[in-house]
């Protein structure tokens, strides 16, 4: 479980989160959303370290995160698995070897056992035999699963995926997401999805965050977001004017 | 201030440290050989044949050339020029890969990790040009004393015998300790300038083109200032 307390964070002038409360719950997939600028980004980025907020806590599992310094916090930091919206894969290290660079860094694990992990993890996300490829010779898809085997390998705690759909067709988002959903639920890990994408809110969203203006404006889950009356959610959730029309013909029918 | 802190760092596990101190070593040190060693043959050729065609004076001694060709080579034109050109060939690759990695997220992909980002990609660099450079300047030294002596012969201005007598004439071992002292200042300037401007790179593609530019920019003009200070430091 991870507690965001009270969190502010400013840059500059501009402030971009307001006091945001959120519990993201263990073995559930915890979905932010909201419009781009909206500080969701920022958020994920305070709740994993890369930024300090101005004030608030973050704790994970009760462990007061803010408070710690680099060397303490890097004990957290090795229970934490993201997901980058652009992969983030060592673009000099073979698919293997990325996946197998924090075992190495961090384990005492033999050759073969990191060998058997790695593999492990690729049959996880449907790649088994790709060993050998550089991240360029991959498609955005084949990365995003990859960078997910990397996530997983050292069995985290805290999952983080910063848009995983981003780049890629609807058939393959579905993928990841189904992908982020079944990991989730197997380990039983606290996950945090960061997305603009509706189907994704719709397919993995249990708990759903909706972000407006740096504030937590509305949380749910992937219903009732769906048959909420909050106008900035309506606006997000039904962008076009084809959508739109589509919700006014259900409330017609509804009533 | 405060990267140079974190960079010197204990490294998170000494067997990485190792492999990529090589892979540095390979990637700064190694693959600098062929361009070093044209600048340095050509560089020792010039230098030869300028000293030769301005000697006019009877009452000059022959050897005078390889003499004024040797002084030259180890005190300004090996360490001096040749880290200049290092500056630009290994500070815009350190600036542009690191660079890269920082806009593409996988610096932070590494802190997230819980590795120290700065000392894991920094000071390999570092240590591999602070132990490598001298062993090119060496190398440097070496190759244009024989372009001196291939520019020297082929021209006809001057004997085999004459030219040796010439570098071996009032050799002082201190030139080559100064010159190598010079050649680690710079090592450490190039590298740590171009991985700064590298790591606080933000933006994307154009951005890290910036970066090397300033990367080169500085690092050559710290390298100027450098040899300024070091030379009254150590020679005066």
């Amino acid at each position: 479980m991870i507690e965001v307390i009270n969190i502010n964070k400013s840059f500059g002038d501009t402030q971009v989160l307001h006091d945001i409360n959120v519990t993201f719950e263990k073995g559930k997939v915890n979905l932010v959303i909201g419009q781009s600028g909206q500080g969701k980004s920022v958020l994920t980025k305070c709740i994993v370290g890369l930024h300090q907020p101005d004030t608030g806590m973050i704790k994970y599992d009760g462990r007061d995160f803010t408070g710690l310094d680099r060397k303490e916090k890097k004990a957290i930091r090795q229970e934490i698995g993201m997901l980058f919206q652009g992969s983030a894969l060592f673009d000099s290290m073979t698919v293997e070897e990325n996946i197998m660079f924090p075992l190495t860094m961090f384990t005492k694990m033999t050759k073969k056992e990191k060998l058997d992990r790695v593999n492990f993890c690729l049959d996880r996300v449907n790649l088994s035999g790709k060993n050998n490829l550089l991240p360029a010779e991959c498609s955005g898809g084949m990365q995003k699963r990859i960078a997910i085997a990397r996530a997983i390998s050292m069995k985290p705690k805290y999952l983080f995926c910063d848009e995983p759909n981003s780049g890629l067709d609807p058939k393959t988002a579905i993928v990841i997401d189904n992908l982020i959903r079944e990991i989730t639920y197997e380990y039983d890990i606290t996950t945090v999805v960061i997305t603009h994408d509706m189907n994704s809110v719709i397919e993995i969203g249990d708990n759903v965050l909706f972000i407006h203006n740096g504030k937590n404006w509305w949380e749910g889950d992937r219903k009732s977001i769906i048959t909420t009356e909050n106008e900035e959610i309506l606006n997000f959730v039904y962008a076009s004017d084809f959508m739109k029309e589509i919700r006014s013909s259900m409330q017609e029918k509804r009533k | 201030m405060n990267m140079i802190w974190i960079v010197f760092s204990v490294p998170e596990k000494w067997g990485v440290f190792r492999e990529r101190l090589f892979h540095e070593i390979k990637f700064i040190g190694i693959n600098s050989i062929p361009i070093v060693a044209l600048m340095s043959t050509f560089m020792g050729g010039v230098i030869a044949l300028q000293t030769a065609s301005n000697m006019d004076s009877p009452l000059l001694p022959e050897y005078t050339i390889g003499y004024i060709t040797r002084s030259s080579t180890i005190l300004e034109f090996s360490p001096t020029i040749i880290s200049l050109i290092l500056a630009g060939k290994v500070g815009s690759n350190v600036a542009s890969e690191i660079g890269t990695m920082k806009t593409t997220e996988q610096i932070d992909a590494l802190e997230i990790m819980g590795v120290n980002s700065l000392t894991f990609l920094v000071l390999p660099k570092i240590m591999g040009s602070v132990f490598f450079f001298p062993i090119l300047i060496i190398f440097s030294m070496g190759l244009s004393l024989v372009g001196g002596w291939l520019s020297l012969t082929l021209s006809g201005l001057a004997s085999t015998e004459t030219y040796i007598v010439g570098i071996r004439s009032f050799f002082e071992i201190g030139n080559v300790v100064y010159a190598l002292v010079k050649t680690v200042v710079f090592a450490f300037l190039i590298v740590s300038i171009a991985s700064f401007y590298g790591y606080y790179t933000k933006g994307g593609a154009l951005d890290v083109g910036k970066s090397a530019t300033r990367a080169v920019v500085s690092a050559s003009i710290a390298i100027l200032i450098a040899n300024f200070i070091l030379t009254q430091m150590i020679l005066l």
